[in-house]
């Protein structure tokens, strides 16, 4: 039968189609002989959070591919069966089901965002499949769901960190100076819960918008407030670099506490020499070359680096970090299991203990699906517009 | 054959026969999911084809329309003890109201500058979504409590299949009804020619706002599906990128026509979960794949193979 001229561009679109939809899946099998141990992943590779999920993305894939050229898990080959949510919370939910029910994975790492994983939780709890989080929120482990873990430390490890710190130096009353933006409410809430077990409280309580342009009004009431040992400024963006500023031209002595929020070198930048002497805690991968030579941490983060760097060309970030320890944890609950059972990967996940990753040491427990506690930070301080290890006040 | 194709009722029963086969031949839960998507989106999109295809209005911000109904059912029972289903209905009830005071002012403005104006009536609605951290959770989302309907509680994926079925055959069939009603021939006069159409007598101001209110309360409806059946939703849901989707939703399938809408929503859902296996070059392809489509089928789906067949025909 002779195709009529009419339909030949249609036929021509359908077997464009067609022809996609035969070569993808093709386009994904192994190359592998052995049936291989299925691994999923959601992140936000593009979208407005590409930022922390193409480094994610990139090092699942890295990692993946050296754990094949180590011989595997197992004695089997691992798949990574990847998808990319576009940063939007229903695509996220949607793959979540596939790799579900269609890949059939046996762990999960992944959830770029806050609002992704929780998305997504009740597909793994319902189906009792582990999944590791790369998200920060505290509510995605607490309260602890059996099969959900996360990798990236939350802001309550960050105000333990500080009051800490503050605690060894006997300070006992502080002005607080949050941003109004979602990370300053949710940490100036964390530190407000877990700052009375330290012994300190905060006298004066100052905020400001996430687009103002000078805090000199709330500093100057901090300043005037009797008592006042220390500041606290929890924030993200540039409002800490204004609040930095401000605090050097008000002349005032005290110490300044920043947040791990503003920890990147674009921070020293804007607040230029007012941020000398300013202290905050920041992960072990910030200040990789400056780390003590017997640090546990130290060879972890340096062979991370490297790898990344060589692999992709781009510098390294924490939130890659987050995917290094997601994958690891999962890769070694897997061995220790001796299993690629979800369930008994979960007990393994669990039982882990000591695991020396790149965002900090991991000891899950029952009640503890974090693992980290606030060694998993180090207390920097700004000297000559620089990082400096601060040694520990005793 | 012909009366087939022109029939009304066409549309409605071939969606209605498929909708009863999917269940029968989806092999897992997730190609459950990924149809009552289809359904949920198609319902959002139909809203548009009253707007756009019928009418000759363009609204790039109808994401807004969809988070408001969304949060709407999230809000509601989280923050004020409200039946969820009350306040899916409640959530339709405000986006119809909003639609009509913001319309009033922007359906005044012709082309581009609706367009521009519509456009950012979604932004604001997102940005809302965004800052109001107290009431809506957020960038983050907040979680969304089920929907109960006359006792029986819905969860799991064939049931929101059917629910959201039922939804879009209901929502298909009012739109059907608008298009053959004096409603509908007064929104197609007024898109092909403004001017004759008032010369004719119609109040062209009122239909279009009417067209406008409705497509509002479709998208909400459609929101607040999606947001009791994901059990969460975040702001991205009322994103910019959104409303552009359900715009090509409607493009692709065809202008106007209510099956084509449903295909071009199938095509925008369904694609992207066939595409994965590109990777990175998802994105590409996908807007390779558009294009092609409409260099070959320039009307869209429906109406372009209609055309076709209807020429070949005795």
């Amino acid at each position: 039968m002779d195709t009529p001229a009419r339909l030949r561009p249609m036929l021509r679109a359908a077997a464009i189609m067609l022809a996609t939809a035969v070569a993808g899946p093709a386009l994904t099998s192994p190359a592998f002989a052995a049936d291989p141990i299925k691994i999923g992943s959601v992140v936000s590779a593009t979208g407005p959070s590409a930022f922390l999920g193409d480094p994610e993305a990139k090092t699942l894939k890295l990692y993946v591919d050296e754990l094949n050229k180590k011989g595997g898990l197992l004695g089997r080959p691992v798949e990574l069966v990847l998808y990319d949510d576009g940063g939007d919370a229903n695509k996220a939910r949607t793959f979540a089901t596939r790799l579900v029910e269609d890949d059939k994975v046996v762990a999960m790492v992944g959830g770029t965002s806050t609002g992704a994983t929780m998305a997504m939780i009740p597909v793994f709890e319902e189906a009792g499949i582990p999944f590791v989080s790369l998200a920060g929120g505290i509510e995605i482990i607490e309260p602890v769901r059996a099969f959900v873990f996360k990798t990236p430390h939350t802001d309550k490890t960050a105000c333990q960190k500080i009051f800490e710190d503050m605690k060894a130096r006997g300070i006992t009353k502080i002005g607080m100076i949050s941003g109004t933006d979602g990370f300053g409410k949710s940490m100036r809430n964390q530190c407000l819960k877990v700052i009375g077990q330290y012994g300190i409280t905060v006298v004066a309580d100052e905020n400001y918008g996430a687009t103002d342009s000078d805090m000199t009004p709330q500093l100057n009431k901090i300043k005037n407030t009797a008592g006042v040992e220390a500041v606290l400024n929890p924030g993200f963006g540039q409002g800490p670099a204004i609040v930095t500023r401000n605090y050097a031209q008000l002349g005032i002595k005290l110490p300044l506490y920043q947040s791990h929020g503003v920890a990147s070198k674009s921070f020293i930048e804007l607040a230029g020499p007012a941020a000398e002497g300013v202290r905050l805690p920041a992960p072990a991968i910030l200040i990789g070359d400056k780390l003590a030579a017997n640090d546990p941490q130290k060879p972890v983060v340096a062979e991370y680096k490297t790898s990344y760097e060589k692999a992709t060309g781009q510098p390294v970030s924490t939130f890659g970090g987050y995917g290094y320890d997601g994958i690891q944890l999962v890769a070694r609950a897997i061995e220790s299991a001796k299993s690629a059972d979800p369930k008994k990967i979960r007990d393994a996940l669990e039982a882990t203990k000591g695991y020396v990753g790149v965002t900090g040491i991991y000891t899950f427990a029952p009640a503890d699906h974090l693992g980290l506690g606030t060694d998993s930070f180090r207390m920097l301080v700004i000297r000559n517009g620089d990082w400096a290890i601060e040694a520990p006040a005793r | 054959m012909k009366a087939i194709l022109r029939s009304r009722l066409t549309p409605l029963v071939a969606l209605a026969l498929i909708m009863a086969l999917v269940p029968m031949i989806a092999p897992t839960s997730f190609h459950l999911r990924v149809a009552a998507l289809v359904w949920i989106f198609s319902l959002a999109a139909l809203g548009l084809t009253i707007l756009m295809g019928y009418a000759g209005q363009v609204s790039l911000g109808h994401a807004g329309f969809l988070g408001i109904g969304a949060y709407a059912v999230a809000i509601g029972p989280a923050r004020l003890g409200l039946d969820p289903l009350l306040c899916l209905l409640l959530g339709a009830v405000l986006s119809g109201l909003i639609a009509w005071l913001v319309g009033r002012p922007i359906l005044k403005l012709k082309g581009y500058y609706l367009a521009i104006a519509t456009l950012g009536f979604g932004v604001i609605v997102a940005l809302i979504l965004h800052s109001e951290t107290e009431l809506t959770g957020g960038p983050d989302g907040m979680s969304v409590s089920r929907i109960t309907l006359f006792g029986w509680r819905v969860t799991g994926a064939l049931n929101w299949y059917w629910v959201s079925a039922g939804a879009l055959l209901i929502g298909a069939l009012i739109a059907l009804n608008i298009a053959a009603s004096p409603t509908g021939r007064a929104l197609r006069a007024l898109h092909d020619s403004e001017v004759a159409a008032a010369g004719a007598g119609i109040d062209v101001s009122a239909k279009k706002l009417a067209a406008f209110v409705v497509a509002a309360v479709y998208a909400a409806v459609a929101g607040g599906l999606l947001a009791a059946m994901n059990g969460l939703i975040t702001p991205e849901a009322a994103s910019f990128s959104h409303s552009v989707e359900l715009v090509a939703m409607v493009i692709i399938g065809g202008l106007g026509s209510v099956f084509g809408t449903v295909l071009g929503a199938a095509f925008l859902v369904v694609l992207p979960q066939t595409l994965t296996a590109f990777q990175e070059y998802e994105q590409a392809v996908l807007g390779l794949l558009i294009m092609v489509f409409m260099i070959f089928l320039p009307q869209g789906i429906v109406p372009s193979l209609r055309a076709m067949i209807e020429e070949r025909l005795p």
